[in-house]
């Protein structure tokens, strides 16, 4: 008799706990608002950075990113629409910056006399920007904000 | 043709021939009785309006995007790879349609260029290019001729959409701005030396100036 009423109890609090729970608005991140079991409205498509200004390095290993549309651009086995522009031999006529010379490297630690294979697909790594707000904040410090952080004024 | 007697009865059929464009040479030649100068004069100026038209408009179907594609080559290759392109789909809503790049628009050289085309109904009928295969072991060939033609004539067909006269290049990317004075203004370059592979993938690049 005691245990059914616990059970009773127990469903009960269960039933209000889901109740509250349900009243609530969910709201993570990258859902936003949208309940669990519905599809929310697509967020609108935002076009890609295209200032072709130099954007900062947040690290000094961090590939930069593209600052340009690269809509359409090949890269594959025929050809590669990049180095049209960013090879060493085509920097003088674009004026874009040459690939780094750690493009050149085998992974010998070899120099080679154009891009290595392993660095052909440069969208691996370099990507273009979206003009878009990130939907999720972001507080990532570089290393020289974190470093004037503990010593102000202090030597680096 | 089994006995003597038939043979003799009907000539051959070059005979035939040659009789009947004998008889018809000598109608042609004949001036007529029946109708005035005026009446023919007219007839034959109405006559060559309507040959006119239809032969006009006869090379207008073969100057469509539906009739391009209804060759397997076509629509399974390039026509393909246009549809992923900003020449098929864009925000205005125009679509450049394969004649419009791959036929001059004027009259002299667009028969110049169908002419020339002959060679491409060769090509179907012998099946050079139809399977995908055989397609891109001749992609860089037929590049080659597409961009030779662009080159001799200026990217023509590029400027009857897009003239430099009326490219507002304050509303271009800086980037796209800069190339432009530099190189299109100045007539260094031509459109097809650097927007290669802008409606169809590019073929195999190494060699090609500009590439690697």
């Amino acid at each position: 008799m005691v245990r059914k009423s616990v059970i009773l109890l127990l469903a009960a609090a269960l039933v209000a706990g889901a109740g509250s729970l349900a009243a609530q608005t969910l709201n993570s991140g990258l859902r936003g608002p949208a309940p669990l079991n519905d599809e929310g409205p697509a967020p609108p498509m935002m076009p890609n950075k295209n200032t072709a200004e130099k954007e900062v390095r947040n690290y000094p290993e961090q590939p930069p990113v593209i600052p340009h549309s690269i809509d359409g651009y090949q890269i594959d086995l025929n050809g590669n629409k990049c180095l049209t522009c960013h090879a060493r031999a085509r920097t003088a006529e674009s004026q874009a910056p040459m690939v780094s010379i750690t493009h050149f490297m085998d992974r010998d630690g070899q120099f080679l006399a154009s891009v290595s294979p392993r660095r052909f697909f440069c969208t691996e790594c370099h990507v273009p920007q979206s003009t878009s707000n990130p939907p999720v904040s972001n507080d990532f410090v570089d290393i020289d904000t974190l470093l004037t952080r503990a010593a102000p004024g202090g030597r680096r | 043709m089994s006995t003597a007697n038939g043979a003799e009865s009907r000539p051959g059929f070059f005979a035939r021939v040659w009789n009947f464009a004998l008889e018809l040479w000598g109608v042609l030649i004949r001036p007529s009785s029946v109708f005035g100068l005026g009446v023919l004069v007219m007839a034959g100026f109405v006559a060559g309006i309507i040959f006119w038209g239809a032969f006009n408009t006869a090379l207008e179907l073969t100057n469509t995007e539906k009739f391009c594609t209804s060759c397997h080559e076509m629509r399974d290759n390039v026509f393909a790879e246009l549809k992923s392109t900003v020449h098929f789909t864009n925000r205005s809503g125009v679509r450049a349609t394969c004649p419009d790049c791959h036929v001059p628009h004027e009259w002299t050289d667009k028969i110049a260029r169908k002419m020339q085309a002959s060679k491409e109904v060769w090509g179907h009928l012998f099946g050079v290019i139809n399977t995908r295969e055989k397609f891109t072991d001749h992609r860089l060939e037929l590049a080659l001729h597409e961009w030779a033609r662009f080159k001799a004539n200026d990217s023509l067909e590029c400027r009857n959409c897009h003239s430099a006269q009326s490219m507002d290049i304050t509303k271009q990317s800086p980037r796209a701005s800069v190339a432009h004075q530099r190189f299109l203004f100045t007539g260094e370059k031509t459109c097809i030396d650097c927007h290669k592979g802008i409606a169809h993938q590019l073929p195999d690049m190494r060699g090609i100036p500009g590439w690697q």
